[in-house]
């Protein structure tokens, strides 16, 4: 039977978190998206699951518990926005480097600094390139509705442990605070001890038993040979993810003369620009990136043979657009369109935006 | 009398605990931390703890602990390996869970998570080594470094006025209800090598019996840090951490 209820897309991560059988979420409130922590204390999932939820004394402290419990083989995560994902940038790179599944939702708002509590997708740099000291990369997954809030938590947790790396959810504040209809899926299990042990005994630390070595969670070498060995085992998971977890969606794209490349919020307003550029006989399609790293340079690059122009709409100063322009590669032209500091752009001043750089003049 | 007629089993007064790798620690001579490390070990074998416990170890000298104590291990980055317990434990609660700090690790860069860890009352053992300076990194000023103490960032002695003073925190974690186990212990003498073990069995004791945060603070020696031979260190120790650094319980319910 479906469970279809109506929810914030904050409400809908912590509703998703306890389904999927997540074992541990480790928070600190910050606005717009507190409403994850305080759903997860409403809803008591320790006594029902058994899923451990704690409010830290900063983000800080949050990441680093999940650090340990990640280290366990634990499917643990957390949530923040902005300014708190900033400070757990130290504790991703060290979660990236210890090869440690977790997963951490970013809930955008404008910045930078204290900046403002209004939504914006201002953080793509910090979430796809990396965020803090060294060569290492999220798995980034942007939704673009409720229901793929509630969806992308499991997904990432499975990315997360397929590739012993930490996963991303960036949102946005407009997703977090939106009503929508959601499916929820049914209650899984937790994992047991016994599973757990049997599925990542190789490096979760479990307790050392008699028929193992001790098992070791660290990011420090100080060999360099090793180290730079390491990171050429960190690149090669990262290109084979570029070669098997690219995810997007294409709307109107097969006779588009026109593309807007998009994600999360702004591709929700794009889908209407679609429309209301159709309506006026202008052939636009919209692409928009589920998984921001890996990104879908491929498509975008076929996409760029058909068309005469592409938009990289963002809630920013811009910044998709360089992996939309590195995607092109020069062969049509990319223009950035976009608002920041908390304002949201209309369908109608995309669409402005999309003639006054390619069918005006 | 042949020397294998005396190596025999029922002759033998002491010998290293199994818990204790055989790898060649890289600590200088003179160092409190291979006597600590070897007091942990002994008493995770005494206590039949090998298998449930998990360590997790700092940035500073002891970064490389795993590396000498055969349990499962997490290396924490500076100053969060009371987080790191936290989430390891409260996900874990039947596994045994120790952090192992030096001075800047838990009472400067990480004293928001020491204190917020001892005050959620996590059933913990915070093992802390004070020699008051910064051994790997060359001999700066630490938070525990006392007042006209020279180290390479207050090259003329610490002057309280300008570079601050040096913080008791363990006497700062005994205030908050979470605590249940507060001591200062030193390893200058086998006596004190002998009560530090004791204090440290308590700990992990009171952990098993899930009596919340047991803190065990070691006064210790940086004999390189300090410039002294590792016996002038200890002499110094003695003259001049203990009456700042008072050995003993603080508290204990």
């Amino acid at each position: 039977m479906r469970e279809l209820k109506l929810m914030k897309g904050n409400e809908a991560i912590a509703e998703a978190a306890i389904r999927c059988g997540t074992d541990g979420y480790f928070g600190y409130p910050i606005t717009p998206q507190s409403e994850v922590m305080e759903t997860l204390m409403a809803e008591q999932p320790w006594k029902t699951t058994g899923m451990v939820v704690l409010q830290a004394e900063s983000e800080i402290a949050s990441i680093n518990m999940v650090y340990g419990g990640a280290g366990c083989g634990k499917k643990v995560m957390t949530s923040s926005s902005s300014p708190g994902i900033s400070l757990m940038q130290e504790g991703l790179t060290y979660i990236a480097g210890a090869e440690l599944p977790c997963v951490v939702v970013n809930v955008v708002r404008g910045g930078p600094g204290l900046g403002t509590i209004q939504p914006a997708q201002s953080d793509y740099f910090q979430a796809v390139k990396g965020g803090g000291h060294g060569d290492y990369k999220l798995i980034t997954l942007a939704p673009a509705s409720v229901q793929e809030m509630a969806d992308f938590v499991e997904l990432a947790f499975d990315l997360a442990f397929k590739y012993r790396n930490p996963a991303m959810i960036l949102s946005d504040g407009v997703i977090g605070q939106m009503m929508e209809k959601v499916e929820l899926k049914p209650q899984k299990p937790r994992m047991t001890e016994e599973e757990i042990i049997e599925k990542y005994g190789d490096w979760a630390t479990t307790g050392k038993t008699r028929n193992r070595n001790r098992n070791i969670i660290t990011s420090v070498e100080l060999s360099s040979e090793n180290m730079e060995n390491f990171n050429h085992k960190l690149q090669a998971k990262y290109k084979k993810m570029q070669e098997e977890e690219v995810r997007y969606e294409s709307i109107n794209c097969d006779d588009a003369e026109y593309l807007l490349v998009a994600y999360g919020s702004s591709a929700r307003i794009c889908q209407k620009t679609v429309e209301l550029a159709r309506a006026q006989g202008i052939k636009v399609g919209l692409l928009r990136p589920i998984t921001l790293f890996p990104f879908p340079e491929k498509p975008i690059h076929e996409l760029a043979k058909q068309t005469k122009g592409i938009l990289s709409v963002e809630m920013s100063a811009g910044q998709m657009v360089e992996d939309v322009k590195l995607s092109v590669n020069g062969i049509t032209p990319v223009e950035h369109y976009g608002r920041f500091g908390g304002i949201i752009p209309s369908p109608a001043e995309v669409l402005e935006a999309l003639k006054s750089n390619f069918l005006e003049g | 009398m042949d020397i294998k007629e005396i190596i025999k089993e029922e002759n033998i007064v002491y010998k290293k605990t199994s818990v204790l790798t055989d790898k060649v620690m890289h600590y200088c001579p003179g160092c409190t931390h291979g006597v600590v490390h070897k007091l942990v070990a002994e008493v995770i074998e005494e206590m039949g703890l090998q298998e449930k416990t998990i360590g997790v170890s700092p940035v500073g000298c002891s970064v490389f602990l795993y590396d000498y104590i055969d349990i499962d291990w997490q290396e924490a980055a500076h100053g969060r390996a009371p987080a790191l317990a936290t989430g390891i434990k409260r996900l874990m609660p039947d596994k045994v869970v120790f952090t192992y700090q030096g001075d800047g690790d838990l009472a400067a860069i990480g004293t928001a998570e020491t204190i917020h860890a001892c005050n959620r009352d996590e059933n913990i053992v915070v093992i802390f080594i004070n020699n008051g300076i910064y051994g790997m990194t060359g001999g700066q000023m630490a938070p525990t470094t006392l007042p006209g103490m020279k180290a390479s960032t207050c090259p003329f002695g610490r002057e309280p006025g300008q570079d601050g003073h040096p913080l008791k925190i363990t006497e700062i974690v005994a205030q908050l209800p979470g605590t249940t186990f507060v001591t200062r212990q030193a390893c200058h003498t086998p006596a004190a090598v002998r009560k530090t073990k004791k204090v440290l069995k308590k700990a992990f004791e009171n952990q098993i019996n899930k009596r919340g945060t047991s803190f065990v603070e070691v006064v210790a020696t940086c004999n390189s840090g300090w410039k002294m031979s590792p016996v002038k260190a200890n002499e110094w120790m003695e003259e001049n951490m203990f009456p700042f650094y008072p050995l003993g319980d603080i508290k204990d319910i």
